[in-house]
């Protein structure tokens, strides 16, 4: 019978006999599924742009005149003629200042710390109905359109595999990347911890009309 | 004479073959028997026969997949639709207050879709692992199901859980304010397992993870976690993943917010850095009061809720009830939970239920006589390394009210006198 141990065994083993040879065989693992892809395969599928400093970014340029032409056909039903936004979907303009107040507007200009993340997410998802169908140059000409659109680049930006990983965004040293979590401290206190009369309802759902059905026909309820 | 009480079931035995006989005779007579039989049952069931039990039921294979019973056809995933554009890049809510378990039905597993599902076909679905590796691999679903597998039950829960409930008390659903959480057997391949068999570079300190969706979706995972205990699996509670899940193959990162744990996976690609993509910049973050971002928030803070009762599920009169909940941690297990029936002054250790399992759903229960009176419910969670918790003015105290994500406050139920649950906040 093949145990668990038995796998370990076998990985272990061929792990050691692979590893001395992977530098010669080069293309086997310890368990020796699948294949080596071809560096066709590998070009077809490796698609990403780093945000921090565009490892990825491929050969191509577009500026901001392009942009505006792809822009009006591909992208404005959606996001309106001038990164406005329109209906539900996102804003792609404005916002600056928000961070801070009641109804923040994160959006390209006022929120994204990196200006290659937009190249990236635009190559890699948009347009919404056709993701990953624009050719390279109008990829990086609607970079530079929305760049230019919340003022971050002039009108005669260029973007390409160099100037994008330099252009500064507004918000790029609003992040951290470490998570400094947990945060917060509850002491668990079991008995009294309160007089229960002190406790007020500060808000409610009921009567607020959000809720959708919860029973019966899936719910169709409009925008608020 | 006096009867014995055998004496009286034997003649009622006698009636009862007496009566069929009768309806063997008569088929009209059969047929009024059977309404007023029918009749009869309704309001006291014992000791009449329901037409069900009176006739020959379907065969197997009559449903060969099978499906719930129809008076149980109301309990299915649900959205909301004024959140979102459209229901492609959106998500639905799991029915926690008709689940009575700690696995999540696979029909009724949330979704969250970033560019709506593909209908993958798995024959031609390849998983490339490539960069800081010593030996690019492509792999099939053939390939990927000969390695050597592993099943854990662990959770998954997208950040934006309680996302709405930030600022104010706003859904009277425990659906909905609590629903983008579920939890299944997942079998699949140790993500160690693959990246053993690439050979990882001595460079090599992340990875990115993509799918095969429009969206392309990607984000990037330090190795400590892909080594640790992520699962690249292709099964869910032992059926093929559904297409809604992922089908042919999902990344299972066990513990931390549901996106990373990608779809429809096609690619990992190892790396010496984060990619910062736009999940990990413009959506998965925090957004503090002072307009300072956390990004790179992974982990699920331990977080508890009330399923029974709940808005959805009100108590029928004064009485003895159990109150019922899921409670759960992204950092391991969970160690206690605390309920209490007068908005937190007291509270009672409740019982939890096996299994109590690592990065998992756990139920736990508490007997609670209801007088009848007004009363706010809510639970206190701690997990295994001792984290409490929190109240929602303790969250917003140090992370204001914009921060959409990673909302893991104790809720709290009002129960008014005539029995209905509301969905309050209180200070």
């Amino acid at each position: 019978m093949f145990r668990p141990a038995d796998w370990r065994g076998v990985i272990g083993a061929l792990g050691v006999l692979v590893s001395m040879s992977a530098a010669l065989a080069g293309e086997r693992g310890p368990l020796g599924y699948g294949r080596a892809p071809t560096a066709a395969e590998i070009a077809g599928w490796d698609i990403d742009a780093r945000g921090d400093d565009g490892a990825g970014l491929p050969l191509g340029k577009g500026d901001v005149a392009r942009g505006t032409d792809v822009f009006a056909e591909q992208c404005a039903a959606c996001h309106g003629t001038f990164g406005e936004g329109e209906g539900r979907f996102p804003k792609l303009v404005g916002g600056k200042g928000t961070l801070t107040g009641d109804r923040p507007e994160p959006t390209v200009g006022s929120y994204w710390p990196f200006a290659v993340t937009l190249w990236d997410y635009i190559n890699r998802a948009m347009p919404m109905p056709s993701p990953h169908t624009l050719p390279t140059d109008d990829v990086y000409a609607l970079t530079a359109y929305i760049l230019s659109l919340n003022d971050i680049v002039p009108d005669d930006f260029v973007a390409d595999k160099d100037s994008l990983p330099k252009v500064k965004m507004p918000n790029h040293d609003s992040f951290s990347w470490t998570d400094p979590r947990p945060d917060t401290v509850n002491k668990p206190c079991m008995s009294n911890c309160f007089d229960p009369k002190a406790i007020q309802i500060v808000s409610t759902a009921e009567g607020k009309n959000l809720t959708p059905r919860t029973t019966g026909p899936l719910d169709d309820m409009q925008p608020k | 004479m006096t009867a014995t009480a055998g004496d009286e079931e034997s003649s009622g035995a006698v009636r009862v073959v007496g009566r069929r006989s009768l309806l063997r005779a008569s088929g009209a007579l059969a047929a009024s028997m059977l309404v007023r039989g029918g009749a009869s049952a309704e309001g006291a069931a014992p000791p009449a026969d329901h037409p069900w039990s009176q006739s020959i039921g379907a065969g197997v294979v009559d449903r060969p997949y099978g499906k719930p019973a129809d008076a149980e056809a109301g309990v299915i995933r649900r959205n909301v639709p004024w959140l979102t554009a459209g229901t492609e890049s959106s998500i639905s809510f799991s029915p926690l207050q008709d689940l009575h378990g700690i696995i999540t039905p696979n029909g009724l597993f949330f979704e969250r879709y970033h560019a709506g599902r593909p209908d993958v076909e798995a024959s031609q679905h390849r998983l490339m692992i490539h960069g800081l590796v010593e030996r690019p691999l492509i792999l099939t679903m053939k390939d990927i199901l000969r390695f050597p597998s592993t099943s854990r039950i662990h959770f998954i829960e997208c950040p934006a859980n309680g996302g709405m409930e930030w600022r104010a008390a706003q859904l009277n659903s425990l659906q909905f304010t609590h629903g983008m959480i579920s939890c299944a057997e997942w079998t699949g391949v140790k993500l160690s397992t693959l990246l053993g068999e690439v050979g990882l570079k001595k460079e090599a300190k992340w990875a990115l993870v993509e799918g095969a969706d429009g969206a392309h979706m990607t984000r990037s995972l330090p190795l400590e976690k892909c080594l640790d205990d992520c699962l690249v699996v292709y099964a869910q509670n032992s059926e093929a993943l559904r297409p809604e899940q992922g089908y042919p193959l999902r990344l299972v990162v066990p513990g931390w917010e549901g996106n990373v744990s990608i779809k429809w996976l096609r690619r990992i690609k190892v790396g010496d850095k984060p990619w910062y993509t736009r999940e990990e910049t413009s959506k998965y973050t925090d957004l503090m009061p002072d307009g300072k971002s956390r990004g790179f928030t992974w982990a699920i803070d331990a977080k508890s809720v009330i399923a029974f009762p709940c808005p959805e599920k009100p108590l029928g009169g004064p009485g003895l009830y159990e109150i019922r909940g899921l409670a759960w941690s992204g950092a391991g297990k969970v160690k206690e939970v605390h309920v209490s029936t007068d908005g937190g002054a007291n509270w009672r250790k409740a019982e939890l239920k096996e299994p109590v399992l690592s990065k998992a759903l756990t139920r736990f229960t508490l007997p609670w006589r209801w007088d009848g009176g007004p009363a706010l419910l809510e639970s206190r969670v701690i997990d295994e390394t001792g984290y409490v918790q929190p109240t929602i003015s303790q969250l917003r105290k140090i992370r204001g009210t914009n921060s959409v994500y990673h909302n893991n406050s104790i809720q709290t139920w009002q129960v008014k006198a005539d029995g209905s649950i509301f969905d309050v906040q209180t200070g």
